[in-house]
C-alpha cells in the first residue's frame, strides 16, 4: 500500500503553509524520522519528518508551492517490493498544479474530477455556499475558507452567520477542536471581530439588500482601485507572503477591535545604566567570553514583568464572558526580521534573572532571523515589549496584540534637560509609553502600572532581588 | 507536602467519579465516606429504585400476560421481602463496585466524617449518625479517624431528604426515601407528598404493587419541573391506574395514630379535607449536606443551603472545590459526574469547557416513564423565543404498539427565526433511553434540518422523535 505524506499541521492554529522545499527527490528512499521537507508557516519555518519507510514514489506539490492546506495530500511513499513508477495518483488530490503534474504522466490513471469527488474537503466551496439552508431564499452564502475547506462550526451557528451576513471564516471558534458555535457568533454579531462577509459587504450598497443584524466594518478599497492611482509599471508589484498577510490580518484586527488607550511616562535611566555597565564588568568569563552582556531592553523586559506583579489587575486578557487575570507575565518581545517582525516571548519572566532573559532573547534573536522559531515560542504571552529605540525614536504608540491587553513602545534614552530642586539638570531620559486594551485595562490601571515600571527603572537594584 | 494531591469528600457519584479521574492524571487522591460507599444514588437512590420498578413493572405484565397471548396458570405475586432484598443486593453489588474502582486506581479510602479544620486540612472521626440498614461494610483496607492534608479538597457531600416543620419524617409512618425502599410489609393506603421525581415513582411502585395510592402536590401540575402538557398527559395516565391525584394542595398538619397517618389537606381555595393512609411519603425535595463540615470557619460562601462554585466548581475559598447536589441545582447524579470531571481536569490544568446546565437531561422513571431536555414550551415563550411546536402520539408509532405500550407524547420546541432546538419532551415507553438523542442534536448545536435530514431506524420508539420534529414544521407523516 502506498501511503500518503500529507501536509502536517506544524501548531494547533495552522491551517495552510508554504512547501517551501523537498529534500528528497522522486525514487529516493526514506526512513522514518528522515527529514524529508520544509514547510514554511506564518512565521516559522519548520522541517517535516517521514513516519513511514519506503520510496518516495512521487511529489505530488512541488516545492514552492504557497498556501498548501493543512492534511492535503503532497506526496506519496511506496511501500517496500511496490512499484514506485507505477503509484497512481492520489485519491485524495488536491491543488490545481497536482492535476497538471499528473497530466504529464500518462501512468497517472485519474483525472482531476476523479480526484474532487474523493475529497469532499477540496469540493467544500459549493457545499458550504449552499450549506444546508438550500430552502432559505436568499441567503447569504457562507465564504469558505482560502484553502477550500469549509468552517468548521455548528449547523446552528452557520444559519445564524448566515442571516447576519457574517463571514464564519472570520470567527473565532470556542468550542471543541474550535468548532464555531451559538455564541461565538453572537458575540461576533456584537462585533466581536469578525468581518461581515464580501458578499454582505457589497451588497450593502444596495439599500434593499442592507441587513440591519450586521454591522459590516468599512471595507478597504480593492487592489485594482489602489492600483490606478498610479501610472502603470511605475511601481514594481511584491506578493505578500504569509508573515506579510498574518501582519496585516492581526493587526487590522487589534486597531479595528480594540479600544486602544494610550500613557506616556518619563524614566530617568542613569541609574540603570550605571548598573548595567557594573554587572556586564562583572560577567564570569566563558569560553573565553563574557557569560553574558545584559542590554538596555533585557532591563526593560525584567522591569515590565515585575511591574505586571505588582499590579496583577494589568496582567489580564479580555474574552467577551469573563477577563483572564494571568499567574505569570509572559513578555513578547518584538524582533524586526527581513520582510516584518516576530514576537518570542519571555515566560515567566518576572521569576528569570537578567542574565537568563538577556541570554534567551539573543537565542532567540537568531533563530527568529533565520525564521525558525518555534509556534510554542511566539503565541500567547500576557503582554509585550516594543523598542525602537535604536533608530532614535523618541516616543511612538504601538498596536496591542490580542491576546495581550498592553504593549509597551519604548524609545531612545538621551540626555535631556529635567528640572531637579528648582534647578536645571541633565539627566538620561527614555520616553516610554504604554498602550492598553481599554476594555480590559483602564486608564488609572495602565498608569499605575507605568509607575510601577518607572519605579524599577530608576530604582534598578530591585530587580536584583 | 501534603499527604494527598486531592481529597474527596463523599464518594456518591460525583466524589468517587471525581476521585477515579483524578488517579487517571495522576493525582495522588483519597476519598472520604461515613456510610455507603458509592452514596446515595447507589445504595439509597437512583439504582435501587429502578430495581424495585423492575419487579413492579414485570408484575404489571404478569397481569396482563393475557394481552399478549400468554396463558399464566397458577400463581403469580408479589413478593415482597424478595424484591426488596433483591433491591438490596443490587445496591451492594453497586457498592463494592466502587470500592473495586477505588482499589484499582489506587485510590485511599478514608473512612468517617471529615470536617475541614483549615484550608487543606481534614480532621476524620468516626459518624454520629446511625447508617442507614442494610450497611455494606467499609472496605477492609480504609484508613480510619486522624488529620489529612491536601492541595485540593473536593467537597461532594450530596444531599438528603428536605423536611417540612410539623412533618418532619419519623421513619415509621412518616417515610422518607430510604424507608419507602424496603418496607417490611405492604401499607393498605399510602399519601404522597411531593410529586417530583422521587414522590412519583414511587407512587407508580407502589400503586403497582396494588396499594391505594394519593399524591399530594402543591404546585398546579404534577411533575412540577416538566412540560405543562407532558405534565398533564402523565396524571391521566397516572388516573387511569387509579392514583389519587391532588394538585394545587398543601398537607398543612398530619396527625399519627397508632398505625396510620391523617393528613389535613387544603387547597389553593382554602378548601379543607383530611385524608388517612397507613403510610405517608414525604418526597418534598433535597437540601445540600452544607453542616458539620467547618464551612462557616473557612468563610465559604453559600447560598440557600448550598455551596457556591464558579464554572469550574471552584468556592470562594482557594484550593477548595464543590460539586453535585452540594454544588446546587440540578440535584441530579449525572450532573455530579460532569462537575465531578470538570472540577478535576480543571484542577489539572486541562482547560475543559464549562457545563451548560441548560442542556442536563432529566429523567423519571414512573409508569409512562418521563424525560426532557431545554426549556418547556412556558420558559421558551417567557424567554422570548418565538417557537415552533412539534407534538407526535406514540399510538401512530408502529412498534409501540407491537409492544403494547402506545400511549405516550413527543414534543419539540424550536425557535422559529434559527430553528434551534430549545426543548424536548417525551412522556411514554422507555423514553428515558430516547431523550438522549435529543440532547446530543441539542449540545451539537444542530438545527430541525439536521434532525430531519437523519436517517431513525424503522421500527423504533425513537422514530416518534423525529416525527415530532417534523411535526413542528408541518412535515409530519405518520399522523
Amino acid at each position: 500500500m502506498p501511503t500518503n505524506i500529507l501536509m502536517p499541521a506544524l501548531s494547533p492554529t495552522m491551517e495552510k503553509g508554504n512547501l517551501a522545499k523537498w529534500l528528497k527527490k522522486e525514487g529516493d528512499a526514506i526512513k522514518s524520522g528522515d527529514v524529508i521537507a520544509e514547510i514554511e508557516t506564518d512565521k516559522a519555518t519548520m522541517e517535516v519528518e517521514a513516519v513511514d519507510e519506503g520510496i518516495l514514489a512521487r511529489i505530488v506539490v512541488p516545492e514552492g508551492t504557497a498556501d498548501v492546506a493543512v492534511n492535503e495530500v503532497i506526496g506519496i511513499i511506496a511501500g517496500e517490493g511496490e512499484d514506485a513508477k507505477s503509484v497512481s495518483a492520489p485519491a485524495a488530490g488536491g491543488k490545481a498544479d497536482a492535476p497538471k503534474a499528473e497530466a504529464a504522466k500518462p501512468e497517472a490513471a485519474k483525472p482531476a474530477a476523479t480526484a474532487e469527488q474523493a475529497n469532499p474537503k477540496v469540493a467544500a466551496p459549493e457545499a458550504s455556499a449552499s450549506g444546508y439552508g438550500g430552502s432559505v431564499a436568499g441567503s447569504t452564502p457562507t465564504a469558505p475558507k482560502a484553502d477550500g475547506s469549509r468552517p468548521f462550526a455548528s449547523p446552528l451557528a452557520r444559519r445564524i452567520a448566515r442571516e447576519a451576513g457574517l463571514d464564519l471564516s472570520s470567527v473565532q471558534g470556542s468550542g471543541p477542536h474550535g468548532r464555531i458555535v451559538e455564541k461565538d457568533v453572537e458575540a461576533a454579531k456584537k462585533g466581536g471581530g469578525a468581518k461581515a462577509a464580501p458578499t454582505a459587504a457589497s451588497a450593502a450598497s444596495g439599500p434593499a439588500a442592507a441587513k440591519p443584524a450586521a454591522a459590516p466594518l468599512a471595507a478597504a478599497p480593492s487592489d485594482d482601485a489602489v492600483k490606478k492611482l498610479f501610472a502603470p509599471d511605475s511601481y514594481e508589484e511584491i506578493p505578500h507572503d504569509g508573515m506579510r498577510k498574518t501582519i496585516a490580518r492581526r493587526l487590522l484586527e487589534a486597531k479595528q477591535t480594540v479600544p486602544h488607550f494610550y500613557v506616556t511616562v518619563d524614566c530617568e535611566l542613569d541609574a540603570l545604566l550605571k548598573l548595567r555597565a557594573e554587572l556586564n564588568a562583572a560577567a564570569p568569563e566563558k569560553d573565553g567570553k563574557p557569560a553574558y552582556k545584559l542590554s538596555v531592553n533585557d532591563m526593560v523586559i525584567k522591569a515590565l514583568a515585575l511591574a505586571l506583579k505588582a499590579v496583577p489587575d494589568a496582567n489580564v486578557s479580555w474574552t467577551e464572558n469573563a477577563m483572564l487575570k494571568h499567574k505569570h507575565a509572559d513578555v513578547g518581545v518584538a524582533v524586526s526580521i527581513p520582510g516584518g517582525l516576530i514576537t518570542p516571548i519571555i515566560r515567566d519572566a518576572c521569576h528569570k534573572t537578567l542574565s537568563q532573559i538577556s541570554n534567551e532573547m539573543k537565542d532567540y534573536a537568531a533563530r527568529a532571523k533565520a525564521r525558525k522559531l518555534k509556534p510554542e515560542e511566539y503565541q500567547g504571552g500576557t503582554t509585550a515589549v516594543s523598542n525602537l529605540g535604536m533608530f532614535g525614536v523618541k516616543d511612538f504608540a504601538a498596536i496591542v496584540n490580542p491576546p495581550h491587553a498592553t504593549i509597551l513602545a519604548v524609545g531612545a534614552g538621551e540626555q535631556r534637560a529635567v528640572v531637579k530642586g528648582g534647578q536645571l539638570a541633565v539627566a538620561t531620559v527614555m520616553s516610554v509609553t504604554l498602550s492598553t486594551d481599554h476594555r480590559a485595562v483602564d486608564g488609572a490601571l495602565g498608569a499605575e502600572l507605568l509607575a510601577a515600571f518607572k519605579g524599577y527603572i530608576e530604582k534598578p537594584m530591585a530587580m536584583l532581588v | 507536602m501534603a499527604d494527598y494531591d486531592i481529597i474527596v469528600i463523599g464518594s456518591g457519584p460525583g466524589g468517587y467519579i471525581a476521585a477515579i479521574r483524578a488517579a487517571q492524571l495522576g493525582f495522588r487522591t483519597a476519598i472520604v465516606e461515613r456510610e455507603h460507599l458509592a452514596g446515595i444514588c447507589s445504595n439509597w437512590g437512583c439504582i435501587p429504585t429502578k430495581a424495585l420498578l423492575r419487579s413492579a413493572e414485570i408484575l404489571h405484565y404478569g397481569q396482563h400476560a393475557k394481552d399478549y397471548g400468554l396463558v399464566l396458570e397458577g400463581s403469580f405475586k408479589a413478593d415482597l421481602e424478595a424484591i426488596v432484598k433483591r433491591s438490596r443486593g443490587i445496591a451492594a453489588r453497586m457498592n463494592n463496585g466502587v470500592q473495586f474502582l477505588m482499589k484499582k486506581n489506587k485510590v485511599d479510602v478514608i473512612w468517617g466524617e471529615a470536617v475541614l479544620t483549615k484550608p487543606g486540612t481534614i480532621t476524620v472521626a468516626p459518624t454520629k449518625k446511625p447508617a442507614m440498614q442494610p450497611q455494606v461494610p467499609p472496605p477492609k483496607n480504609a484508613k480510619g479517624e486522624g488529620t489529612y492534608t491536601a492541595d485540593h479538597i473536593i467537597v461532594a457531600t450530596g444531599a438528603r431528604p428536605r423536611a417540612l416543620p410539623g412533618i418532619e419524617p419519623d421513619g415509621k409512618l412518616i417515610w422518607t426515601y430510604f424507608e419507602s425502599m424496603v418496607p417490611a410489609k405492604m401499607p393498605k393506603s399510602l399519601l404522597v407528598m411531593g410529586s417530583g421525581a422521587i414522590g412519583i415513582e414511587f407512587a407508580s411502585f407502589y400503586r403497582t404493587m396494588g396499594v391505594e395510592v394519593t399524591v399530594v402536590e402543591v404546585m398546579p401540575q404534577v411533575v412540577p419541573v416538566e412540560d405543562a402538557e407532558i405534565g398533564a398527559f402523565a396524571r391521566k395516565a397516572f388516573e387511569k391506574q387509579g392514583i389519587k391525584i391532588l394538585t394545587s394542595a398543601k398537607v398543612t398538619k398530619v396527625e399519627k395514630g397508632a398505625d396510620s397517618v391523617t393528613a389535613h389537606i387544603e387547597d389553593e381555595k382554602g378548601a379543607k379535607q383530611t385524608i388517612t393512609a397507613e403510610r405517608m411519603i414525604s418526597a418534598v425535595g433535597v437540601v445540600g449536606n452544607i453542616e458539620n463540615l467547618g464551612l462557616e470557619a473557612l468563610g465559604v460562601k453559600t447560598d440557600r443551603g448550598c455551596i457556591v462554585i464558579d464554572d469550574f466548581c471552584r468556592t470562594n475559598v482557594k484550593g477548595l472545590y464543590a460539586i453535585g447536589d452540594v454544588a446546587g441545582p440540578p440535584m441530579l447524579a449525572h450532573k455530579a459526574e460532569h462537575e465531578a470531571v470538570i472540577c478535576v481536569e480543571a484542577i489539572k490544568g486541562l482547560h475543559p469547557h464549562p457545563m451548560d446546565k441548560a442542556m442536563i437531561p432529566g429523567c423519571t422513571y414512573c409508569h409512562p416513564q418521563i424525560a426532557s431536555v431545554g426549556l418547556t414550551e412556558a420558559k421558551a415563550k417567557a424567554a422570548g423565543h418565538e417557537i415552533k411546536v412539534g407534538r407526535f402520539n406514540f399510538v401512530a408509532n408502529g412498534k409501540a404498539v407491537a409492544l403494547g405500550e402506545d400511549s405516550g407524547l413527543a414534543k419539540t420546541i424550536f425557535d422559529a427565526r434559527t430553528g434551534k432546538l430549545l426543548g424536548a419532551h417525551l412522556v411514554g415507553p422507555e423514553v428515558t433511553e430516547l431523550i438522549q438523542g435529543f440532547v446530543v442534536a441539542m449540545n451539537l448545536e444542530t438545527t430541525e434540518e439536521e434532525l430531519m435530514h437523519t436517517v431513525f431506524p424503522h421500527p423504533t420508539l425513537s422514530e416518534v422523535m423525529k416525527e415530532s420534529v417534523l411535526d413542528a414544521y408541518g412535515k409530519v407523516l405518520n399522523a
